[in-house]
């Protein structure tokens, strides 16, 4: 679906295609029922959900924040996320474009009903803060035995 | 995870579900940018969240300043898509340069997802002050 970057070879970015594919594959595919608590396209900042047995991952791209100064809160299934970037213009400049987003931000995300916020953590790279909430233990598939 | 293997096997069973495959090459998102100038010369910021700096190639071609990225995040074994936002991985914008830029001279830096390009003036298109002379 979509074309590698040009003039990047070897086996480091055969594993990023791979990766590429498979994001791809993920998130490229998926198609929305609105939910209650969704922003409209374009809204700071965007977020992926992605599903796994044991656990949620949430991913919020949030480029340029200081993670200290997030507030990150789980109230049974509903995920919060609010916090500020300020960007301050520089007064002797001319500007051209300005669609960067500036200023304070909240999103709320509903995750399924399994989740436990006990051993949820987040971390913050490349200004992609994720957070991995475990579910619990009764909701992860279970293999039953034929006897 | 009744809800979202529903979800997923729906969505590629039903080709209306499917947002429409495009065949020609795929353009990427298209990063927010802020560009702003002084008097030595134009600074470009562009958001560009998941992208490292391997993943990253700032060039010019010709007169235009191309920048591109990868997206990366981790993505755990056996993950499926519950809500997307994001539903690319590729960055790309284009900017034309004009000829009182230096193009030898750009600076590129990254930091948590957001690019810094400081593209410097020639140093004869600085602007000069023009005095005026009272009679």
């Amino acid at each position: 679906m979509f074309n590698s970057l040009p003039g990047l070879e070897g086996p480091v970015f055969d594993q990023f295609r791979r990766l590429q594919e498979e994001m791809d594959e993920l998130f490229g595919q998926w198609a929305p029922p609105t939910g209650i608590r969704s922003l409209p396209r374009g809204s700071f900042p965007p977020v992926n959900v992605g599903a796994s047995p044991d656990k949620l991952d949430v991913y919020l791209f949030l480029p340029g924040v200081d993670p200290r100064q997030l507030n990150i809160s789980i109230q049974q299934s509903l995920l919060t996320v609010s916090g500020e970037r300020r960007l301050t213009a520089d007064e002797k400049a001319n500007y051209y474009r300005q669609e960067r987003f500036s200023g304070e931000f909240n999103r709320a995300i509903t995750l399924p009903e399994d989740v436990t916020a006990d051993g949820a953590e987040a971390r913050y790279r490349d200004g992609v803060l994720q957070i991995s909430v475990p579910r619990r233990e009764q909701a992860r598939p279970r293999q039953i035995q034929v006897r | 995870m009744p809800v979202e293997r529903e979800l997923t096997s729906r969505t590629s069973q039903n080709p209306a579900a499917q947002p429409s495959r495009r065949t020609e090459a795929e353009p990427g998102m298209r990063p927010p940018v802020d560009v702003f100038e002084d008097a030595d010369g134009l600074t470009l910021l562009a958001d560009l969240p998941g992208v490292s700096k391997e993943r990253l190639d700032v060039r010019v071609e010709r007169d235009t300043l191309v920048v591109e990225g990868g997206l990366e995040i981790a993505l755990p074994e056996q993950m499926q898509a519950v809500y997307a936002d994001i539903r690319s991985t590729r960055y790309q914008r284009r900017f034309a340069l004009s000829d009182e830029l230096d193009a030898e001279a750009i600076d590129a830096s990254l930091k948590d997802g957001v690019l810094t390009v400081r593209i410097p003036k020639r140093a004869e298109s600085k602007p000069r002050r023009i005095e005026i002379r009272s009679q």
